[in-house]
């Protein structure tokens, strides 16, 4: 055994003067000088700090933050090893369960998961699990020496993922360290999908994602650039030309859904999709160092349309890009918003003005074809809905205008059918995703997984990381048991 | 990296590019487009595919200077690379035996209209080509379109070359004329697409327009490309690039295509003050200049 997976007990302090110690501050760029540059908003914390908030942790006999936790991170034996100064041991304990601590770190709606169910925020303020997460994936990333990572005996089996988001990424982390031989097939020119064109640099920056794509490079992971499965080779090719012994689908849920309201068509009405591909994946902020431009937001009013992580992403991106006035518009009120709680807060700090139970109904143009208003209904919250929240209804005779330049709709994504409409025999359900055991992730079709937002729709980061993993090791079994199905 | 294997002027402004793509060649079909990146820094457009070999692994596409990109783009040549070539896209045209076929290009849409011509010839029409061009130099693929067309008509512009006018006269008078016409496909400017539709909606001759409009990933996620067909929105990248020219509201595909006009004349004006700089960014990311993304690493 390693001394890293035997920590000592550092922990001396008693339960109580634990408690005592408050959660430990995030550093971050000041509110007003962030909302100029596209660099990260959070900074960090220092061995210090990580040390000292680590020393909070309860060490619950019955961890709910690893219960909670979709891929399962041994939360409570990692902070230990921080408080221990294990820093590294505790990035590989992290490993074991989660292959993108990095990521996590930053995206992850901790309040959800791992914090929500911490026992210390029933009394003071939840463990900063995510923060220590991001803190032991940076350090690690430091301090990592990736030609000395160890490698699995080969198995001889090929699996292939398509998809090189959350989902795909943590499929084939788990199955290279099994010893299977792993290639990722992407539509785009860079591996990362959501990771690299949805979410903005200054939540996520490129180089993380990078760096995490480049350990999966070391450890022996195979990507392919440059094909779009369903288009440039079909997944049964995959199978049958090309000897793969098993396909993982983790495509998600690419295709942008639309309000259908009249003047949707307007120049400088944008999906949220788009406009967050042209900043992130493009670099059109850049213009014109790089060559895809976009609109100038210098001066102009910019709203979007909708209340979850993507909405916040674009709109934040838009006050970066020197628009006068960002607003968010939500037909719910604040608290049936999706978009994780510190977004919500360092939006509010950057100046976005939050317009909720507010619902656009056309988009009015100028007459030459370019958008200048919105025209907007108030909102009351009746009954709940399916969803479980409140339903949105309309206010009679509360439309009002709202001058604009740019809007962007992010109210939401569907299943994009270039696979399933090209895979005989893959069952999918009256939305078009991809139907999927909830606990193995096999379709309908023998040897084919699937996971993420392409089974669910979209939800969030690590749910789709959590169905990689599990499809991960089902997929190990398959090819364990000599493709028993 | 996508290798050069070929690459030669058919016209002034207009080169032809033999690409090494071997996953694309096996599967492309008349009508089909990539999408293309030059370099690092390089825009997402959408060029139709010429022709493709799948036995030696190569696609041809057929490309007009006319931003940045293209003016970069066509300074490449054999031996240089491509950095990023994702395709085929788009659905493939539809071929069968209609019974008399006009196919009109008009400019470099002349190259795009080629392979469709040849599939719908080999499917049993019989099909007439019609392409126009602004002058007698800019007239292109006017020996494959011969060999592939039952008849062809030439129009230039100014008169140049063959006939002085329009593609669209030479629509008119085979109407007039009282010539049985069972499907028109129209590739090539948007005034001019727009103007057979005009023609053909009268006369109720089914009319199939290959549009292009703005584009960035090409498989349905942006939304960027979205054209109003029958007043309903229809993503061009997977839901065409081929649509009923009569369901097409033509207006605003025009409007939505302006969209960066001042992006784009700034990034032209700046290619057109110092090309050579701007050329040899391209040129120091190609192979043995430093490794990059893109195809299988």
């Amino acid at each position: 055994m390693t001394e890293s997976s035997k920590p000592p007990l550092l922990n001396v302090l008693p339960l109580k003067e634990r408690m005592k110690i408050p959660r430990q501050h995030m550093l971050e760029q000041p509110a007003l000088e962030r909302a100029t540059n596209f660099t990260e908003v959070n900074l960090g914390y220092s061995e210090e700090l990580a040390r000292q908030e680590a020393a909070r942790c309860l060490e619950c006999a019955n961890p709910k933050c690893t219960n909670d936790c979709p891929v399962g991170v041994k939360v409570k034996d990692f902070v230990r090893l921080i408080v221990a100064g294990d820093f590294m041991g505790a990035a590989a304990k992290i490993r074991e369960d989660n292959v993108l601590p990095a990521i996590t770190g930053r995206v992850c709606p901790q309040e959800d998961h791992c914090e929500g169910g911490c026992l210390m925020g029933k009394k003071v303020q939840p463990l900063g699990i995510g923060y220590l997460e991001r803190f032991v994936a940076d350090y690690e990333q430091r301090h990592l020496d990736t030609s000395k990572l160890p490698k699995a005996p080969p198995t001889g089996k090929k699996v292939a993922i398509v998809g090189s988001g959350p989902s795909g990424l943590t499929a084939a982390g788990d199955l290279i360290q099994r010893g299977h031989e792993v290639h990722v097939f992407e539509a785009l020119h860079t591996p990362g999908g959501v990771l690299v064109y949805g979410i903005p640099e200054f939540r996520l920056p490129k180089q993380i994602i990078r760096e995490q794509i480049d350990y999966m490079r070391a450890m022996g992971v195979v990507f392919e650039t440059d094909v779009v499965v369903g288009k440039t080779v079909t997944l049964d090719e995959l199978m049958h030309e090309e000897g793969y012994d098993a396909v993982f689908i983790g495509t998600g849920a690419g295709l942008p859904q639309f309000m259908n309201i009249p003047g949707e068509h307007l120049n400088g009405v944008y999906s949220a999709n788009e406009f967050l591909t042209r900043i992130n994946l493009m670099h059109a902020y850049e213009f014109p160092k790089y060559d895809e431009p976009m609109l100038d937001l210098h001066g102009k009013q910019v709203a979007v349309i909708g209340g979850g992580n993507t909405a916040l992403d674009a709109i934040r991106s838009a006050l970066r890009l020197g628009a006068s006035k960002a607003y968010v518009i939500y037909r719910r009120s604040e608290a049936e918003m999706p978009a994780r709680k510190e977004e919500v807060e360092h939006a509010k700090q950057e100046g976005i003005e939050f317009r909720v139970l507010t619902n656009p109904i056309e988009f009015l143009s100028d007459g030459k074809g370019w958008l200048n208003a919105v025209r907007c209904m108030k909102m009351d919250l009746g009954e709940p809905d399916a969803s479980g929240r409140r339903r949105p209804v309309a206010v009679e005779g509360s439309e009002f205008n709202l001058p604009l330049s740019v809007a962007v709709i992010a109210i939401g994504t569907g299943a994009n059918p270039l696979i399933q409409s090209t895979t005989p025999g893959l069952n999918t359900n009256k939305k078009n995703y991809i139907e999927a055991d909830p606990v193995t992730q096999r379709t309908s079709r023998r040897g084919v997984f699937a996971g993420g937002d392409i089974v669910t729709g979209s939800a969030t980061v690590i749910l789709a990381m959590g169905a990689g993993r599990r499809a991960a090791q089902a997929i190990h079994e398959y090819l364990s048991t000599w493709c028993e199905w | 990296m996508f290798k050069i294997l070929h690459a030669e002027f058919l016209a002034p402004g207009i080169k032809r590019f033999v690409i090494e793509a071997p996953r694309i060649a096996q599967k492309q079909k008349p009508g089909q487009f990539v999408i293309l990146r030059l370099y690092e820094h390089g825009e997402r457009i959408p060029i139709t595919i010429e022709h493709s070999d799948p036995k030696a692994g190569t696609i041809r596409i057929v490309v007009q200077s006319i931003g940045k990109t293209t003016n970069l783009l066509n300074s490449l040549n054999a031996g240089d690379s491509i950095l990023n070539v994702v395709g085929p896209l788009g659905k493939p045209s539809e071929i069968e035996n209609f019974g008399t076929v006009v196919v009109m290009g008009g400019g470099v849409g002349t190259a795009m209209a080629y392979p469709t011509a040849a599939a719908l010839k080999n499917a049993g029409n019989r099909v007439i080509s019609i392409v126009g061009a602004r002058n007698k130099e800019l007239v292109i693929l006017e020996r494959e379109l011969r060999e592939t067309s039952d008849a062809l008509m030439i129009t230039t512009d100014d008169g140049s070359y063959a006939d002085k006018g329009f593609v669209t006269d030479k629509l008119r008078q085979l109407i007039e004329n009282g010539t049985r016409i069972d499907l028109v496909l129209a590739i090539g400017p948007i005034p001019m697409m727009r103007a057979v539709a005009e023609m053909t909606r009268k006369e109720k001759i089914r009319t199939i327009v290959s549009l292009n409009p703005i584009m960035i990933d090409g498989t349905g996620m942006c939304g960027g490309c979205r054209v109003l067909v029958d007043g309903k929105s229809e993503f061009a990248c997977v839901d065409g690039p081929e649509f009923d020219a009569h369901r097409v509201d033509f207006s605003v595909l025009v409007q939505r295509n302006s969209m960066y006009r001042t992006a784009e004349q700034k990034s032209m004006e700046e290619f057109q003050h110092d090309p050579k700089s701007q050329i040899e960014a391209v040129h120091a990311e190609q192979p043995g200049a430093c490794a990059l993304e893109g195809g299988r690493q």
